[in-house]
Formats: structure tokens, sequence, C-alpha cells
């Protein structure tokens, strides 16, 4: 385009008020070389090899290897055409789910760059990739060059193609990255100087202008459209008035809509890059400059990340409940561990108690190359009184949080609590398990029931003989013995919650019985006493 | 090492005898020296029985439901009772909570307020492996620099190696946290390094006035292995808030036989 800063022109040139900094990695050849990484390489790579789905009752190519590609199959083709083409053609099924697995596994990999990392695009189809929020994480790595020089390189060493852009917006990077013609990517042999994949802020527009329309995220129908009218390059958009664009091309989606696809790329609409992950507003990284794979190692790591972390949240008052330490391996897998804590806290040293349990459940693998620590829930903490000597219940209180924290870590959430009355007379719902450490007014329960000190989370029936309506057992039959009644205590009879289903039938008769041995049990009967028919005896608890 | 105090008072012999007794303790591990200390049940005759005159803390303690004499099997009851007991005399005296960790189906809450121990003392986890309750054991006991959290933990464990009771005890000398065990479905027992095994079975319960029904609680109680005490049986019951010593002749005779007449007590409640 000629006019491309003209005042005519009905699209303006938009400078990035932002600062921010986008950067989009397309993998085309991810859905083979995924599979290369946890597959037995039984093809050898210089044969032709393609992935196939069915579609339509026929079979399809859904992707391609290089030397396929050669021999001018390519996606979309029949299968029957492609065997044409080549002979030596070995196919393999195509598994988009395994796809869109691989492709998130790259995306927690790319954690180590910066926590803002999304997917976008159809992996399965060659059109998947990554996008990174790089603002101001960039100099971490030398530059934006230096990141991209970085993110390539050991995208290679993991054996996956890629082809990189950074820009002001997600819609130019992608652009940048997805349609450059001829440009494979920096480390390519054939490609052109990094240079190019860096697109200086403020100049999206003049990037666009030339580049073909499939960069710009749309669906292929409404390309085909777009083509039909002559518009094949994005810059083509920037002559025509915008109000015949919106009423010609207004899409039910965005997916459909080229102007508002433009205008995010040029930054007029905005367009953030939604992570995958929920974004810790209190993180630590620490880069390794060699590969650590011992416990040891691990530890001290992690000493230095939570001495920092624990600072953080001390200027901004916080404390954290949930720590997350992502290990990011040499092999491109990501490890978490996870703890929680039963209240807000930054002592380093309680938190690295509760890793060090977890530690034996880190596979090193070939080596740990970088560390981020996160405290991913946090709640306001005060400053906390130090030194008065004799603060017994304060000290016994974060001793009890210590101890339950050290449990759940291991055992899982909720399973020290503190059993407390609950509104019932039921006996089963009369208890209700409140968290150890909440500060609960002191109650307890109504003392003049008496209550078994066991109670059988089911109760088990009892064979018992009871020939007088509505008096306890005779006798009764449980876990294979005989016992004879002595003495009992009874009726109390207990009728379901009224403002919960089950009628006055579901009633149950409580009796407390002791046998002749001086054992103490309560035994109900369900239901009303019938004459017809034998009653149904349960044992529900022990007393003591 | 010389175990003999070095100025021996010839004339002072008990009080040297006591010395010496003190420091056998000491080296056996019972209490943890002076600092975890006896806690007196309340029970004379018990007391008498028990070294100091108490229930030494900071020490492993076992209780098993049954009876040592008889073969004869109790239902857990009993055992469940006294161990609250325990418990709860612990932690009023220790002012902290106790931990009472279990297999899935543990404690009634409401049952165990009985016996003085509320839901203000009273924490409780449910643990279903075996080994990971032994795990959670031990790490309840270990000291912080904050102190010990809780006063008391029992355990429900019904099989236990003598190795692990041993490293149970030594992690309670450490960490000044009396430790129960309450095995209740456990084989005949075996070797452990327990400082006292108590066996409860339970004891028929007449009112002491002649009316039918049930009365207070109670248990035939038998210490039957004491490191620096002796053992012993009583029979007791749970009465107006406190032990109480019964008369085992009556609650034996009270024990045996069936009676001709079914004393039923009707105390018809309805709640809905």
């Amino acid at each position: 385009m000629t006019d491309l800063c003209s005042n005519a022109s009905p699209i303006r040139e938009s400078v990035s008020q932002s600062g921010r900094r986008v950067l989009a990695v397309w993998l085309p050849g991810l859905p083979l070389e995924h599979r290369r990484q946890t597959e037995a390489p039984d093809a050898p790579g210089d044969r032709p090899l393609a992935l196939v789905a069915e579609q339509h009752g026929r079979s399809v190519l859904t992707a391609v290897n290089p030397p396929a590609a050669t021999a001018g199959l390519e996606p979309g083709q029949a299968l029957a055409d492609a065997r044409a083409l080549a002979p030596d053609l070995s196919t393999r099924p195509a598994d988009p789910m395994a796809d869109a697995r691989a492709l998130a596994r790259l995306a927690d990999w790319a954690g180590r760059y910066t926590p803002w990392v999304a997917t976008c695009g159809d992996p399965a189809s060659g059109e998947g990739g990554l996008l990174l929020d790089i603002t101001g994480c960039a100099h971490l790595f030398g530059g934006e060059a230096g990141l991209v020089r970085n993110l390539a390189s050991r995208l290679a060493d993991l054996g996956i193609s890629c082809r990189i852009a950074v820009a002001d917006t997600i819609g130019t990077a992608w652009a940048v990255a997805r349609a450059k013609p001829g440009y494979r990517g920096p480390g390519d042999p054939l490609g052109v100087p990094l240079g190019d994949a860096l697109v200086t802020p403020g100049r999206s527009r003049t990037a666009l202008a030339n580049l073909p329309m499939n960069g710009l995220r749309l669906d292929p129908g409404c390309i085909a459209d777009l083509s039909r009218l002559g518009l094949r390059r994005i810059g083509d958009l920037y002559t025509l008035p915008r109000q015949s664009l919106a009423a010609r091309f207004r899409g039910p989606t965005i997916t459909n809509d080229p102007l508002r696809r433009l205008d995010q790329a040029l930054g007029q609409i905005g367009e953030p890059v939604s992570p995958r992950r929920p974004i810790p507003r209190f993180r630590m990284r620490q880069g390794l400059a060699e590969p650590i794979a011992s416990t040891e190692a691990v530890c001290l790591v992690l000493d230095r990340l939570l001495a920092q972390l624990c600072a953080e949240l001390g200027q901004a008052s916080r404390g954290a409940r949930a720590v997350t330490l992502e290990l990011y391996r040499v092999d491109g897998g990501v490890q978490r561990l996870s703890v929680g804590t039963s209240r807000p806290t930054r002592r380093a040293d309680a938190l690295k108690r509760l890793f060090v349990q977890q530690m034996d459940s880190i596979d090193a693998g070939f080596g740990i190359e970088t560390a981020a620590l996160a405290a991913t829930a946090t709640q306001p903490l005060g400053a906390e009184q130090v030194g008065l000597a004799d603060d017994a219940p304060g000290r016994s209180r974060a001793a009890l949080a210590d101890l339950v924290d050290r449990l759940e870590n291991r055992l899982g959430r909720g399973r020290v609590a503190r059993p407390v009355p609950q509104q019932s007379h039921l006996p089963e719902r009369a208890t209700t398990a409140a968290p150890p450490l909440a500060r609960i007014p002191p109650a307890d329960w109504p003392a003049h029931w008496r209550r078994p000190v066991r109670l059988l989370a089911d109760p088990q029936p009892v064979e018992a003989v009871a020939p007088v309506p509505d008096d306890p057992p005779v006798l009764f039959r449980w876990h294979g013995r005989v016992h004879r009644v002595a003495r009992a205590d009874g009726p109390e009879r207990l009728l379901p919650e009224w403002w919960r289903p089950g009628g006055p039938e579901d009633l149950r008769d409580y009796y407390r019985v002791e046998d002749t041995d001086g054992d103490r049990f309560w035994l109900y009967r369900a239901g009303l006493y019938a004459a017809d028919q034998p009653s149904a005896w349960f044992l529900h608890g022990l007393f003591a | 090492m010389n175990v003999l105090p070095d100025p021996v008072p010839t004339a002072d012999k008990a009080a040297c005898l006591a010395t010496l007794a003190a420091r056998v303790r000491a080296i056996e591990g019972i209490g943890a020296g002076s600092a975890a200390g006896v806690l007196p049940l309340g029970l004379p005759a018990m007391d008498a029985a028990l070294p100091d005159g108490g229930l030494p803390l900071g020490c492993l303690h076992e209780i098993e439901a049954g009876s040592a004499e008889t073969v004869r099997r109790h239902a857990e009851g009993a055992a469940t009772g006294f161990a609250a007991v325990l418990l709860s005399r612990i932690a009023r005296h220790r002012t902290r909570p106790v931990l009472w960790i279990g297999p899935d189906d543990g404690p009634y809450a409401p049952g165990l307020a009985t016996f003085g121990l509320s839901s203000e003392h009273l924490l409780t986890a449910r643990i279903h492996r075996p080994a990971d309750r032994l795990w959670a054991l031990e790490e309840a006991m270990r000291p912080t620099a904050d102190g010990p959290a809780l006063s008391a933990v029992l355990g429900q464990v019904d099989r236990l190696s003598l190795a692990a009771s041993r490293r149970l005890q030594l992690a309670a000398e450490a960490g000044r946290v009396t430790l129960l065990l309450l095995r209740t479905k456990g084989t005949a027992p075996r070797t452990s390094a327990a400082v006292t095994r108590w066996c409860v079975g339970s004891l028929g319960s007449a009112p002491a006035t002649a009316e039918p029904g049930l009365g207070d609680p109670a248990w035939r109680v038998e210490l039957t292995r004491c490191r620096g005490g002796r053992p012993g049986a009583w029979a007791v019951s749970w009465t107006g808030a406190a032990l109480v010593e019964t008369s085992p002749a009556t609650a034996d005779s009270r024990d045996r036989g069936v009676p001709e007449i079914r004393p039923v007590r009707r105390t018809t409640r309805i709640a809905a």
C-alpha cells in the first residue's frame, strides 16, 4: 500500500499505548513432532509419514512430515490420492486429544518465561500455537531477541519446529508468526534475519500490510469470501471504508469479522492474553546455571525462593494460604508441588517443612533448570508480634496450625476436624466437623440425652428376638455372638427431621441395652411395631 | 556412669532410695525425667499402684478392650470410655487439645462429652490406612519451636510391632506428649515399649437404687503392666463426673447370671 500514513486512510495507524509486548509461537508440525517424543520412532525421519483421520466417511490426511510435503502431499488430501503420489507413505491415526494435551504441556513448559501463557488455535490441524505476554520479562533473557533465540533453540532441542514473532498485540504477533511468507523463524537454516521476528513497537500497521489474509485468525470460509473480492493481503483492508466492510462482513463470531480482527491486531480493541492458570500476585523465579537433580539442591533453591517470597508477602502485609513450587525440567516437563496452610503464614521454615514432606515425589528426570515459587492464595496478615516471652495461647495455636498443615498436606484436606454440635436430633447428624483452628464459642451436646461413645457409620442389622410389642429385645445376635439382654432403657423415639424427605413411618425406637456380660449397646427398631411382620433391628452404637 | 548420689547419708535411707528410684525411672524413660510429671487419676487405690502416685505423662500407654483373666472379649465401648476419661484429665491438666486418630468408624463426640472430653478439647483425624495412622501419630508428637501443640494423642491401632512401639515411645518422650494406644481388635498382647498396659472390660451397671434400667457406666480396669508400679485390678464406675471405686464383689455378683425379670425402664421420649 502506498498511502499507509495518509490521513485519508479510514483505519488509522495505532501507537501502542500500553507498552505491552506479546510473543506468538506457531507450531505447525506439533501433531507429528510430539509423537516423536513419546513414541518409539519406528518410521525413519526421511520417509513420508502422515496422520489420517476419518472425515465424512473417507480417510483424509491431517498432518504430513517434510518428506511427505516434498512428495506433494498436504493436509486435507484423501488418503487414496496421497498413496498414488507417495506409494511408500506410512500413516498413523490422528489423535486430536493427544495433540491438545501436548500443546497444554508446552504451555506449562513456557511458564518458565512468563506466567501469562495461553494456547490458541487447533493443534491437530497444524494451526496451534502459544501466546506469551512477555511485557517486562524479556530483560531476564537478554532482551526480546535473546528470549526469542532462547525459546527457539529450546524448542529445536525438543524436536519441535516453530515460528516466533513478537509484537504489540496478539493479532500482529500471530499474523507475523503464522503468515510471513518465506519466514521460517530464527534458528531455521532458511530463516531470515532475526529482526523480522520482532515488530518494532508502534509499527504493527506496516508489518501487517503485506501479510496474507490467513494471518488474521479468520475462518477459512471468511478468508475465501475476502479473496473472491480481491482482498488477499491484510493491507487491502486498510483503504476500504469501515462501514461497508462492517456491513458486508459482520459475522456472528469474531472469527467471521475481519474488521474486529484487524482492530485487535492494530491495538484499537484490547485483547489480553488470557492465561491458562490464574496469575499469582506473588511469584518468585530462579533460573539455574546448571541443571540440578538432588533433593538437597532443590531444598537450597527452595530456601532462597521462600525467603524472597516471604519478604514480599511481609511488605504487602499478606500471608500465604496456598503455595505452589514449579520445577521446570530440562526435558520440557514441569513438576508442581502444592501445599496449603490452615491460616495465612509467611514463615519460611513452616512452609519448607510442608514441601519437604513431598520432596520424595519429585522426579527430576535429567535435571531441573528453572524453579518458580508462587503464593496462589493469600490473605491479609498483619505484622507478627515476636519476642514476648509468655504468649502461651498464641504459641500453642501456632504449633497446632503447624501440626494441622503437616497432617493435611499429606493425608488430604479436612482430615483433621473439631467435632461441634449441629442442630439435629438424629445421632448421625448431631455433630459436624469444624476446621480445627476455627474459633467457636464453646457449646456442648445436651447432656440429658445419653449417647454412645462409638457410633457405627452404618447401622448394622442384628437378629433380635423381641416378643413384646414396643419392648427391647430379649436377646440379639451380633457378629455371630448371642447377647442376652439383662437391663434396658427406652424407648427413645426419633422421627425423621421434618425439613427433610421421609415420613413418620421412618421413625426409629432406640433402646439402651446391657447384656449379661455388662457390655452396653444402642439398638433401634426401624418403624413401628407390626404384629404381622418381623421388626427390623439395628445396632447403631456402643456405650461405655 | 555414676548412678549413686555422691554424698550418701546413711541415716536418710528412704530419701536415698527415692532419689535412686527417680534416677532409674529417668533412665527407663518414664515421664521423661521430671519435666512431664505424673497425673493422679483421683482414685487413691489406682494412684498408689502407679509410679509416683499418678499416670506418667509424656510416654506411651496401651489400653486394650477385654479382660486379662478371662478369654472373653469385650465390646470396645468400655475401653473407649476409659480412654476418654484419661484424655479429658490430661487435656484439662495441660490446657491443650487432644487429638484422636482413628479409622473411619471413629469416636462419637456427644458420647465422649459425657466423660468430660468436650468439643473444646477434642480434635479428630480419620485415617483409613494403618500405616498412615502410625505416621500421623509420630508427626503429632513431633516437637516444634512453639512447644507441643497437643497435650495427648490417642491412636486406634490394632497391630503394632515392638520396634514401632519403641519408636512411638521415643517420639512421645521427645515431644513430651502423652500417647494412648487403644487396641480393640488386637490378637494376643505382644511385647511393646509401653510404660503401662490397661485392660478395660465392662461390668453390669445396676442403678444404686432398686429401680430398673441402666445405671452409671461400670468397668473392670486392670493394670496388667506398669513400669515402676504394681499391677492391679479395680472395679470402677463413672459417677457424678468422676471415677469412683465400687466393690468388685457386688459388681461381679451382678455381672453373672441372667436376671429372671428383665428390668426395663420405660422412659419414652419423642424427638421429632
